[in-house]
């Protein structure tokens, strides 16, 4: 008798379960304003990126073209893969020389956009931008310089 | 406009220009293409809408949008589909049987096109009908499965030849169910003619006349047909993560297309029959008693009513597929033997005690 109660008890608990989960994708078909995919070249002008997509490493400039890098080198050390590299120069500050960036060389076409050198960076000198439109002819173009030309360390960053 | 809802005048009258300038014998011949023409332009027509429609159904339930750049809201794409099959190279692997490989694409469409001949597609629109014509139609829907264990033992790979092993398990079983479903909805009828049980539904159909039975045996038949097409959730044929594409994995251009317009053909077959039995076929939705309203119904033509109800369960189907996970080969056969199987058994039994004491309406 348990068996007869068991076996009708499946069909329904079955039947009631299939119902469940056609009330689901039959939520996802009446509301085509829940739809995701985003129809890229058309919506170029409006299309907002995720904040926290990870697109590439930026320099970050104030407007006096000043940025944190003290050139420390911890990206670098960081990064699993190479893609940073910090060339370093001596200035003078008040007489004596001290340690700080050169060059700050980006090799995106070698980044994995994994992010430990943001973490990593005592000064948040760096971010990761949500730029995503990479594409190039040349590929010595995806070697970038991060640090904008002329620019320099904002004061009392050590 | 009469035509439009009835058929036989524009049949009748094909017939009869042709009657006065031909003998019989000619008459019935020209006649005869005229309809494998049709039916082939038909086809055609089917496997284009239905890609299309597969398409975008399975894109709205999985939150996308589906095919959107050939043509506007890419209605064109499945004819740029159709384009790049038809100049794809047919590939054979080197110890394949040529000549079964070959054969069994073509034995598919066959069975494809024998079935669709016996569907009363409006009111004077049936090419034949047979007064067995319930059996004959999954008599001859069941001969597909005959393709496709072919084309899984030619085809020289282990993954043709386990999909079409499941395949033969798989049609095999529910067959019983697609029948004994069928035959839940004979026994109100009395007659196994398609023009005879749609005439018997004038006052209803039979899925509200025959009480909770006839939709008992809807569902069954739903479950069970969508498995004799292969769809999934029972697409197991062609498993596509554990077996690349079952029994069609070698094949490739037009052969491929003709397995893939037959599975869409047989979709649409399976749902006509079960639109033609269980929601009245052409017959517009009539309730008993109720004149006025009856009139205003059949205001739409017969055609109208049978592709809407068989695209009503095509979108059943649809929906059926993109829903549910794919049951593995164990539970198939549980599902079909201990589940369906005496269910259906008992709701015939039920069925005939309601039409022995007349309780149906």
């Amino acid at each position: 008798m348990k068996s007869i109660i068991k076996y009708f008890k499946d069909i329904f608990s079955g039947l009631r379960s299939l119902v469940k989960g056609m009330a689901v994708t039959g939520h996802y078909f009446t509301h085509p304003k829940e739809i995701i995919t985003q129809q890229y070249p058309e919506n170029r002008d409006t299309l907002k990126m995720f904040e926290r997509f990870r697109g590439e490493v930026v320099l970050l400039h104030d407007e006096n073209n000043e940025h944190k890098c003290t050139g420390c080198s911890a990206c670098e050390v960081a990064c699993p893969n190479g893609t940073i590299e910090i060339i370093p120069k001596r200035i003078e500050v008040d007489g004596r020389k001290v340690k700080a960036i050169d060059q700050f060389v980006y090799h995106l076409q070698m980044c994995t956009m994994c992010g430990l050198c943001i973490p990593a960076c005592p000064t948040d000198a760096i971010v990761m931008a949500n730029t995503f439109e990479h594409a190039v002819f040349d590929r010595s173009k995806l070697t970038k310089i991060l640090n904008k030309p002329g620019s320099k360390i904002m004061d009392g960053i050590k | 406009m009469n035509w439009l809802y009835d058929f036989s005048y524009l049949t009748g009258g094909i017939h009869n220009s042709l009657s006065e300038h031909f003998e019989p014998s000619t008459v019935t011949l020209i006649e005869m293409i005229l309809a494998g023409v049709a039916f082939m332009i038909l086809f055609a027509i089917l496997g284009l809408v239905l890609v299309y429609a597969e398409r975008k159904v399975s894109a709205f339930f999985q939150q996308r949008l589906g095919p959107m750049r050939v043509g506007k809201w890419g209605t064109a794409q499945t004819l740029a589909d159709v384009i790049k099959l038809l100049m794809k190279e047919p590939l054979m692997n080197k110890n394949a049987d040529s000549f079964l490989f070959n054969l069994a694409p073509y034995i598919i469409m066959i069975a494809a096109f024998m079935a669709m001949a016996a569907l009363p597609f409006a009111k004077g629109l049936h090419a034949l009908d047979f007064d067995i014509g319930i059996l004959y139609v999954s008599a001859v829907s069941s001969l597909g499965v005959i393709g496709i264990l072919l084309a899984g033992w030619s085809s020289d790979n282990k993954y043709s030849l386990i999909g079409a092993m499941r395949s033969g398990a798989q049609i095999i079983s529910y067959e019983l169910s697609v029948g004994l479903s069928l035959l839940t909805i004979v026994v109100l009828t009395g007659s196994l003619q398609f023009s005879t049980i749609i005439e018997s539904q004038a006052n209803g159909w039979w899925i509200f006349k025959g009480h909770i039975s006839a939709v008992i045996a809807f569902i069954i038949f739903l479950i069970a047909s969508t498995a004799e097409t292969n769809r999934g959730p029972f697409d197991l044929a062609e498993a596509e993560s554990e077996l690349t594409a079952g029994f069609h994995t070698e094949y490739s251009g037009l052969k491929f297309a003709f397995f893939f317009l037959a599975e869409f053909a047989n979709m649409f077959i399976v749902s006509a029959i079960g639109a033609t039995v269980f929601l009245g076929g052409w017959m517009p939705f009539h309730i008993g008693g109720w004149v006025g309203f009856n009139n205003i119904m059949d205001y739409i033509p017969p055609i109208f009513w049978f592709f809407g109800k068989v695209s009503f369960i095509i979108f059943l189907m649809m929906w059926f597929r993109w829903t549910f996970p794919r049951l593995r080969i164990d539970q198939l056969l549980t599902l079909e033997w201990k589940y369906l199987l005496p269910v259906n058994l008992m709701n015939i039994l039920i069925m005939a005690f309601l039409a022995l004491m007349g309780w149906h309406f």
